[in-house]
């Protein structure tokens, strides 16, 4: 069952030194203390007088096999209300920095009963708890709004369209029996349940086995688009997709092709040792009277919009025009590896012409901005363009879409939660319960995955009942 | 043409005016006047008091609990209904005690006549046949301080021929009767159900104290002359052995009566056949009828329609009392002209030559969007109007009566200047209904069902006296006596099951082997009695082998520890959700908050808000569109709000 007690990454979500995460709500000690062990690899965080800071291990907590394993060697933080920001029992874990340590710390202490804090949730509990002052509630309020508005649009948008299909599949299932159970119990004259124990087990089983194949793909970040969102920006000719072909055959690991990308844009995922990038080539940008043409160049503004890292790639072969201005005030002050082109060629464009352009169109964009020297026909270059993102990931310059990790984690909790309801339902069906408890489980399982795809539950199983079932009088 | 009065008088000075006297109204009237205040309940016709004008039965899923919680709570159906029921049964009894339901069938003539009976020699009541055309108000405003929005409030009522009743709070309970319209296929009359009087001066009066209006439609099967129907090609429907009372205050000695049976039979492809062909003349295919219909309760059309697959549909038929031969055709409400009707009714098995005594139709009428209330049912721009039944949009006579008792027990509330009562969503099915009704968008007549209350393992029909007894005590409703009776039922239950819990069970052989002789498993180490209750296989009646230090406890009392005892583990989960929803409740909104001050509010949120004003944050985060980080929003503004 799932505490009120809420968690998250109080850190950035760089490769900073140290990372925290922070534990609030009456579980908060509870809930750390499954997962830490101190030197002596006891578990006794609960006996740590308020205020006091220890060393000790994270580990992982495997139920079915008794056997634990270190995660992390940290530091906890011991505050117990109302002595904390929150007013409620606080834990801080310190650990290494890191993303994905941090990351791995977060899911286990969810795994142990708290839930992902929704934004601002930690600043919301101080001030109902009246820790902070009044002026600060239009703040908070405002975070919260924002955090919202973009988990609406961002969560379902970021899950793969084949996984959202699932869930609904699966919601349609649960809700088909929620409603056959409760037709019959509001109509018992009209819809009998006889054999339906049976029928239900085996429902059951297969809605569980599925929900388990979900969490795995969740587990290993398969179901959102995760990722540097990184976009190839240029001229046309400039040999953008050359520089995208380079960087895919380098990286043999291709995780997937997104389907249902324009015409014009092409996405692909690589993976750089632990860094996921999406990159898509965008269609040449230069001024342009062709309506088709437009489009694709319309799109690209879009995306590079939204993007956390820029590769644009000039033809250094070729003098720099009014298009290449455009291009500079499209991506503004985003991080932007630039990347002069065709250094095979004889250089017409060298790091000090661009750099000035750079400076004299766009000033933001210098402090953001790295140029390499790169010939796709050559292959020469790509290397360093490589060691260049995970320097700028590692060192925290660009900054991981971490709502899109923090959606998955809120994903993952409600598929554990929907899958927790359906091992519910199996234990009521064993031990032989009325019909009526079934469909109480039944009920979390489909709301918890509504959660996943936005859907609340409303006037659904009312709906179902009378669009399915006939009843009587 | 009828034609109005040309002078208004002044009649009399009461305390509350209840218009119409249903199912709801009866309830609304009987508690005001039990609870000291001067009541006059109008009707259009005497003789239609508590009338039941569609199935002659009382309970039912759901619904079962609904009488069961009046009763807890000091109301008049359960006990009426004992007294006039002529078959009864517990429904769903093979599944969980949550959902048993108790459902009789009535003698209408006689359950109407009773209840006439109750309110003519109830004290401070007067019944009064007379058409309320117009409901009288004056402006009001708020005093500082109080927590409101009205700006009207009620001064009394006016009737037909012009008598004005001065009063302090006015119950709206009109049932179907508001500009009511019958359709029998082509045919259509201007009158209320039975063909009684519709009312058709009272909305254009509610219209004008600003009150949004809507139509809803609902329907009711023919009536058979019993003497027609051959009996013998149906199977026989009996009732419970040994029937339980549905109030708790019956004796159920006193209700194990020589009982009437019911009939079933089956509709067929030739049946469908007929509907098909001539669906171009029902009002509802052909779009005569403008009313939303009840979708729980369809249409013999509607059923073969949206359910074509279905080769046949079930038909019962049910006797509407013992003086009568006249026959319910449950199953098979139509609104298909007479013609069509009788020829779709004989090829029915045992309906060959049947004779229809009152044909089947539908029914339109004018009611209200409950949003306009509060959870107390009174309006929240009227100080004093009260309404109740389907005028707010529900259906069936127990969702009437409950609310009417909860209106009744509000109006008299406000009048002595105490708190109004309102029944959450945790406490009673009462409380479900009326939060959906004032909370939801409901687009039909709305019907009570069990899957919509959330809580329904705590809220059973077993248990209405335990969860509500209390509540109807404090109001006045409910005896000392009764309710110290009810105090200690509790004790009994709680000492029971506490004992359980403590009588250590041993892997003695004695015991090993009564568990072995009713096939459970046996015990490893000690255990107590209330852990091999829970096991499926035994039961408190079977553990008495091996509990001899028990002493003997009435039937109710064992039934309440066998099941807090067996589902254990369930109630406390929901009871675990339910301190979580009570948070929420207490969280008050006050009436007069300004959404569009709190711009961080999502502007879907806001506009939903203003609409409803809920009365909490709880109920807010129930309205459709208001979304958990609005509430969050609103959390906080409402701290800032308080602080300030």
């Amino acid at each position: 069952m799932k505490t009120d007690t809420i968690a998250a990454i109080a850190t950035a979500m760089s490769d900073s030194g140290i990372g925290i995460i922070r534990v609030s709500g009456d579980q908060a000690f509870t809930v750390v203390d499954k997962i830490y062990r101190n030197k002596k690899n006891e578990r006794v965080l609960t006996k740590y007088a308020t205020h006091t800071i220890h060393y000790g291990f994270i580990v992982d907590i495997n139920i079915t096999e008794e056997n634990e394993t270190i995660i992390d060697e940290v530091m906890v933080t011991v505050m117990k209300a109302p002595r904390s920001y929150t007013t409620e029992d606080t834990v801080e874990i310190n650990c290494h920095g890191g993303i994905l340590m941090m990351r791995k710390i977060l899911d286990t202490v969810i795994k142990s009963g708290a839930r992902i804090a929704e934004p601002g949730e930690f600043t919301k509990r101080a001030f109902l708890n009246g820790r902070i002052d009044l002026s600060k509630a239009e703040a908070v309020m405002d975070i919260i709004h924002a955090g919202n508005e973009f988990a609406l649009q961002s969560s379902v948008k970021q899950l793969k369209g084949s996984v959202s299909d699932k869930i609904r599949k699966l919601r349609e299932n649960i809700l088909y029996e929620i409603a056959y159970i409760e037709s019959a119990l509001d109509d018992p004259e009209h819809i009998s349940l006889d054999g339906y124990h049976d029928r239900l087990s085996e429902k059951t089983e297969s809605v569980s086995s599925e929900l388990r194949a979900l969490l795995h793909s969740a587990d290993d970040g398969r179901m959102l688009r995760e990722g540097i969102n990184t976009v190839i920006v240029g001229k046309p000719n400039a040999g953008k997709s050359s520089i995208l072909n380079l960087m895919v055959g380098e990286e043999k690991a291709i995780v997937t092709d997104i389907a249902g990308t324009t015409r014009d844009t092409l996405e692909e995922v690589i993976s750089l040792g632990g860094i996921t990038l999406n990159i898509v080539d965008t269609a040449g940008i230069r001024n342009t009277q062709d309506v088709v043409e437009k489009i694709g160049v319309e799109r690209a503004r879009k995306i590079s919009a939204d993007a956390d890292l820029i590769l644009y790639v000039v033809d250094s072969s070729l003098p720099l025009d009014e298009n290449d201005r455009d291009i500079m005030r499209m991506i503004r002050d985003k991080n932007t590896i630039v990347l002069l082109n065709k250094s095979d060629l004889e250089e017409v464009v060298c790091e000090d012409e661009i750099l000035k352009e750079i400076r004299n169109t766009c000033a933001a964009l210098c402090e953001k901005v790295k140029i390499v020297k790169t010939s796709a026909r050559m292959d020469s270059g790509m290397e360093e363009v490589m060691d260049l993102i995970r320097e700028m990931f590692f060192h925290g310059k660009i900054l991981y879409n971490d709502q899109v990790y923090i959606t998955n984690m809120r994903h993952k909790e409600a598929i554990r939660e929907a899958l927790d309801s359906m091992n519910q339902v199996e234990k009521s069906l064993e031990m032989d319960m009325p019909e009526d408890f079934y469909s109480i489980d039944l009920m979390s399982a489909y709301a918890s995955l509504g959660r996943i795809i936005g859907e609340e539950v409303g006037d659904d199983l009312v709906n179902e009942i009378f669009s399915k079932f006939c009843m009587g009088k | 043409m009828p034609k109005m009065f040309d002078k208004s008088y002044v009649q009399e000075k009461v305390d509350v005016c209840v218009v119409g006297a249903g199912h709801a109204g009866c309830e609304a009237a009987l508690a005001c006047a039990r609870l000291g205040l001067k009541t006059v309940i109008f009707t259009v016709s005497v003789d239609s008091i508590a009338l039941m004008p569609c199935n002659p039965n009382i309970g039912g899923t759901s619904k079962g609990h609904l009488v069961r919680e009046i009763d807890a709570l000091g109301g008049e159906m359960g006990k009426n209904i004992d007294k006039t029921f002529i078959q009864s049964k517990m429904l769903n009894r093979s599944k969980g005690p949550a959902v048993h339901s108790l459902r009789a069938q009535a003698d209408k003539a006689e359950y109407s006549r009773e209840m006439r009976k109750v309110l003519e020699n109830q004290e401070n009541l007067t019944i009064k046949q007379a058409e309320i055309c117009k409901i009288l108000t004056e402006d009001y405003n708020c005093y500082s301080g109080e927590e409101c929005i009205a700006t009207k409030k009620i001064t009394g009522v006016m009737t037909f021929t012009g008598a004005v009743y001065e009063c302090k709070a006015v119950i709206l309970c009109t049932g179907t009767y508001l500009k009511a319209r019958c359709l029998c296929g082509e045919a259509i009359t201007y009158t209320g159900p039975n063909g009684l009087q519709a009312a058709d001066h009272l909305t254009e009066s509610l219209e004008s104290l600003g009150i949004e209006m809507r139509r809803f439609k609902t329907g009711t099967p023919a009536r058979m002359d019993g003497n027609s129907i051959d009996y013998s090609k149906m199977e026989e429907q009996f009732g419970d052995e040994k029937v339980i009372p549905f109030s708790f205050s019956t004796d159920p000695e006193d209700v194990q009566i020589d009982q009437v049976s019911c009939w079933l039979t089956y509709t067929n492809e030739k049946t469908h056949d007929i509907i098909r062909s001539n669906l171009d003349r029902s009002p509802i295919y052909a779009g005569i009828i403008e009313g939303t219909g009840p979708r729980y309760c369809p249409s013999i059309e509607d059923k073969v329609v949206k359910f074509s697959d279905k080769e046949r549909h079930q038909v019962f038929i049910e006797p509407e009392g013992i003086h009568t031969s006249e026959m319910y055709v449950g199953g098979m409400s139509s609104s298909l002209p007479e013609d069509v009707q009788l020829a779709m009714y004989r090829t029915v098995p045992g309906l060959e030559h049947c004779k229809i005594v009152r044909n089947a139709y539908a029914i339109e009428y004018d009611c209200i969007n409950p949003k306009q209330l509060y959870p107390t049912l009174e309006f929240k721009d009227i100080k004093g109007l009260f309404s109740c039944g389907q005028f707010n949009g529900s259906s069936g006579y127990e969702e009437a009566a409950a609310q009417g008792l909860i209106a009744g027990i509000n109006a008299s509330l406000t009048i002595f200047g105490k708190q109004p009562v309102v029944i959450d969503r945790s406490q009673a099915y009462i409380g479900v209904l009326i939060d959906d009704l004032v909370t939801k968008e409901n687009f039909e007549p709305y019907r009570m069902m069990t899957s919509r209350a959330e809580y329904r393992l705590l809220l059973r029909q077993d248990n209405a006296d335990l969860r509500l007894r209390r509540i109807g005590y404090e109001v006045g409703l409910v005896s000392e006596e009764i309710y110290t009776k009810t105090l200690h039922k509790k004790k009994m239950i709680e000492e029971e099951i506490n004992r359980l819990k403590n009588t250590v069970i041993g892997a003695a052989k004695e015991n090993q082997e009564f568990l072995t002789a009713h096939g459970s498993a046996l015990l490893k180490t000690g255990t107590n009695l209330a852990e091999l209750m829970c096991r499926p296989e035994l039961s408190y009646e079977k553990l008495a082998e091996i509990d001899p230090k028990r002493t003997p406890l009435p039937d109710d009392v064992i039934e309440q520890v066998e099941i807090e005892v067996k589902y254990e583990g369930y109630i406390e989960r929901q009871m675990r959700q339910v301190e979580q929803y009570k948070k929420m409740e207490k969280k008050k909104i006050p009436a007069d908050l300004d959404y569009n001050d709190i711009s961080s509010l999502r502007l879907e949120a806001r506009q939903k808000l203003i609409a409803y004003k809920p009365v909490s944050v709880g109920q807010a985060s129930r309205i459709s569109g208001v979304s958990p980080a609005d509430i969050s929003v609103l959390l906080i503004y409402l701290e800032h709000y308080h602080r300030v």
